[in-house]
């Protein structure tokens, strides 16, 4: 196999410009802190579009301080109207699922360490990995720049469903410019991640380290891996979707759109399209796109606890097993979002059983973490306590996804808040706690300076009872019928729901205002925190053996050489301390620890 | 502070749990033929996902509380049954439970979906547009006219484009905004879409079926309890998406006839 690492060492000489040092950089670092920083700001968009969602669904009368100014026609007196409460949905969840949860668990953090870990100086192709983040940067761009065009962004949700979103204007504000931007932006959002995973892939099959083979790498490797091989597919198929939408809107295609169709009183000049074939694209991507968004995460939290457990665990071979079960399983399971659709009923009992089925190698995972935990030498730190929540969080989330995998259940749930439960707590919690977990563990490697842990904890305390403040709340919203993607609730039979939203909001803005105490420890501790050892947690991947924050070319002018499996803990090391680095040339020495492979 | 979270962990599960034991929130009471089966494995499921859960997070944090803390003067022990045992009890409990849950909702499905039309039912067809459900019935022979886009116009309240003078199907069509249903009688419901995705659901009558623009699909259901019920749109429309709704009337079988006498006068 051709080496890549030879051409990555002779063309990548340290940066002298400011621009190629920090702006338009190849440093798969720079890169990674561009991509965490890009996630850092659509996250705190998105969620203050949730604030303002969530202050209407409480008081939907209530006048807004501010928001007049930022919109005079989404909300006149600072009232938001209907349609401008859909957008603003339409841009949390878009911000969120996009720009937030596959580019900091996956973008951000694989950018960052995937070469480190397996002992590379960088990517093998470091301008397209450049490319991979403005491009992404450019969509981010367009998605913005839909607030101010025209009659505001699209409305038609993160899903986007034909005809509303295919056929213009003519079906509501935002319907026409904005959705159009809303489907390039996503179009060029997929450029970019193909871009990345064009460079993940080899780095992770030919640019490793003497002596790591691939059952040596990290599992976050593993996690980064797997997940950069379902994006090449996943989102192969989203792009061209996104394409053929803005043909039906700008050339007067009719892919998603029948004959017909009377839309505010006009019948629509096209014919012959399928708006079910939309779902079919969309999902397609969209249920391997939730697990983009988690598996990083669990390949996080699993690097993570085994650092704080001080032990492997319980089996190596089964967590790499399972994520490969989980990506395999969720191309087959994207009709789960279709059961009530309009699609014939057979094929929803076929979704339904590979969902079904899938509940399986999720279940291993959590009692592989739990069963870890066992006699483990725990360690209580905030990257542990993100973990645990982690956990806690996966598993309160799966088992809400019993009730919808099953068609009959779904008649009842489908679009309701039950859904939105589920989903905020598997994607905005979990993967977010994962998210966390990794800041806190690497920000020393990143930045060379310690996170204050007495603000971490705090943080994750007042975040793991407000999530379940806010989330779990919406389960019993959606067993009671409580649709969703309402801007108000004027349904006689949800009338008496109304408080338990009121609950809601207040603790989302708790826990939104709680997210303020991270962003602080997060710059204050850029400049100011308490400078960082090479290796403040005693872990033994390889990004640990160099400096904090690494050199340019990661190790120093030194190729590291692999001599273990990525978990040495619970060993008797030369030092004295209970863990062996990976390429450290001295021999496992087992303690009374039993490792398992 | 690991013995808080624990301890945090086990108060959170419980009390997560009280709204769900004590039915606090519950959806419309069911008045369906086909509901008591959906709501059966509701509370079916709802059991065996509550175990997982409350078993789940007593173990996360009974484990947190029992290892957090330890130093090296304490042996790192291995789980027995070890990953193996994890494998197997997570297809023993998932994989029981998929099998069984899956058999019995396939079984629920099949009685929604594809159980024959009773004869004698009676055809409603229900239109969905921004932002309103309309209904029509085919009237005394039965049939329903042919919809004409080009003619469909909401001022004159022809809201399915009908041509009553050239269609003799048409013009003893009954349109109205709202559903009205003989109790303990099959209804057949074909559901048109006029411009987009729309959805058609009746918590109460655990029905929920979107409609798909260019396919006109129809379900069936009986309603075994005289009343009045809501029926909103689920799949979101437009601005107006949260106020489309109308009302179901659930009546006698002497009660509905002469609804549809009086609803025929006013064609």
């Amino acid at each position: 196999m051709h080496d890549l690492r030879a051409h990555a060492t002779q063309h990548h000489g340290p940066p002298q410009s400011f621009i190629r040092k920090y702006i338009f950089s190849t440093d798969h670092k720079v890169i990674g802190k561009q991509y965490y920083g890009l996630g850092l700001v659509a996250v705190f968009v998105g969620m203050g579009l949730s604030w303002i969602m969530r202050l209407h669904l409480g008081w939907t009368d209530l006048r807004i301080p501010g928001l007049a100014w930022l919109s005079p026609n989404g909300a006149p007196g600072g009232v938001l109207t209907p349609e401008y409460y859909l957008q603003l949905m339409t841009m949390h969840a878009t911000f969120m699922v996009f720009f937030v949860l596959t580019v900091a668990p996956f973008a951000a953090f694989g950018n960052f360490f995937l070469p480190i870990q397996v002992g590379a100086e960088d990517m093998p192709f470091p301008h397209i990995n450049m490319m991979s983040f403005w491009v992404t940067f450019v969509a981010f761009c367009i998605l913005v720049s839909s607030f101010f065009f025209s009659d505001g962004p699209a409305l038609s949700g993160w899903t986007a469903y034909a005809p509303l979103s295919a056929v213009g204007a003519v079906a509501g504000p935002g319907q026409g410019v904005g959705q159009v931007l809303w489907a390039l932006s996503i179009a060029v959002f997929c450029v970019g991640q193909l871009l990345g995973s064009l460079n993940f892939i080899p780095t992770t099959l030919d640019m490793r380290a003497k002596g790591l083979s691939l059952s040596r790498m990290p599992l976050t490797v593993w996690a980064w891996f797997i997940t950069s091989c379902m994006g090449l597919t996943a989102f192969a198929v989203l792009m061209p979707a996104c394409i053929l939408l803005i043909m039906d809107h700008v050339v007067g295609t009719s892919f998603f759109i029948p004959s017909n169709l009377v839309v505010s009183g006009q019948i629509q000049p096209h014919s012959g399209g399928s708006t079910l074939l939309w779902q079919h694209l969309f999902w397609f991507f969209g249920h391997p796109e939730v697990y983009i968004a988690i598996v990083p995460a669990m390949g996080i939290v699993s690097h993570v606890l085994v650092t704080f457990m001080r032990r492997p665990l319980l089996s190596y071979k089964v967590v790499i097993g399972s994520m490969l079960s989980l990506a395999f399983l969720s191309y087959m399971v994207y009709g789960h979002h279709m059961f009530v659709s309009g699609m014939n009923p057979i094929s929803s009992l076929v979704f339904s059983f590979p969902t079904l089925i899938i509940t399986i190698p999720s279940t291993i995972l959590v009692l592989i973490w739990l069963g870890s935990l066992y006699r483990s030498r725990l360690r209580i730190t905030t990257a542990s306590l993100f973990a645990l929540g982690f956990i806690s969080m996966f598993i309160t989330g799966g088992v809400s996804g019993f009730f919808l995998a099953q068609p009959p259940i779904d008649i009842m749930v489908h679009a309701t808040y039950f859904v939105v439960g589920h989903f905020h707590f598997v994607m905005a919690v979990a993967a977010i706690f994962g998210i966390f977990s990794g800041t806190y563990f690497w920000f020393p490697k990143m930045f060379g300076r310690m996170m204050s842990e007495r603000l971490g904890k705090l943080h994750f305390w007042l975040t793991f009872v407000g999530v379940y403040c806010i989330f779990m709340p919406f389960h019993y919203l959606g067993l009671a019928g409580n649709v969703r993607r309402y801007q108000a609730f004027v349904d006689d039979y949800t009338m008496n729901l109304i408080p338990i939203h009121r609950f809601a909001t207040v603790a989302a803005l708790f826990t939104g205002a709680v997210q303020l105490i991270f962003l602080y420890n997060l710059v204050h501790s850029r400049f100011w925190g308490e400078k960082a050892p090479d290796n403040p947690w005693e872990s033994t991947s390889l990004e640990w053996s160099t400096t904090s924050p690494p050199p340019y070319d990661n190790f120093g002018g030194r190729h590291p050489i692999v001599y273990h499996d990525p978990y040495q803990y619970g060993v008797q090391s030369a030092t004295g301390s209970d863990y062996i680095m990976q390429d450290s040339p001295e021999e496992e020495q087992p303690e009374a620890a039993e490792t398992n492979r | 502070m690991a013995k808080l979270l624990a301890v945090t962990i086990v108060i959170i599960a419980a009390l997560s749990a009280v709204p769900i034991l004590r039915h606090t929130w519950e959806p419309p009471p069911d008045i369906s033929r086909e509901g008591p089966a959906i709501d059966h494995q509701i509370d079916e499921t709802m059991k065996e996902a509550g175990i997982c859960f409350l078993a789940g997070q007593v173990v996360l944090a009974l484990m947190i509380w029992a290892y957090a803390g330890r130093g090296r003067e304490h042996k790192i022990g291995k789980l027995p049954g070890g990953a193996l045992g994890m494998v197997i009890l997570a297809f023993l409990i998932v994989g029981t439970e998929v099998i069984i849950l899956g058999a019995v909702s396939s079984k629920v499905w099949a009685q929604v979906y594809f159980a024959p039309l009773k004869p004698g039912a009676v055809a409603v067809q229900v239109q969905a547009q921004q932002f309103a459900f309309y209904f029509r019935y085919p009237g005394p022979d039965g049939v329903f006219g042919p919809i004409h886009p080009d003619l469909i116009n909401d001022a004159t309240e022809n809201f399915f484009g009908l041509d009553t003078d050239r269609d003799p199907a048409s013009r003893d069509d009954i349109v109205t905004a709202e559903m009205a249903i003989p109790v303990n009688r099959e209804i057949q419901l074909m559901m048109h879409a006029r411009d987009l995705s729309h959805s058609f659901y009746v918590p109460a009558l655990r029905i929920q079926q979107d409609f798909v623009p260019g396919l006109d699909l129809s379900i069936h259901f009986t309603a075994n309890k005289i009343g009045r019920y809501e029926i909103v749109c689920t799949q979101l429309c437009g601005l107006g998406h949260y106020n489309m709704k109308a009302y179901l009337d659930v009546m006698s079988e002497s009660d509905y006839n002469d609804w549809l006498k009086k609803e025929a006068a006013l064609q």
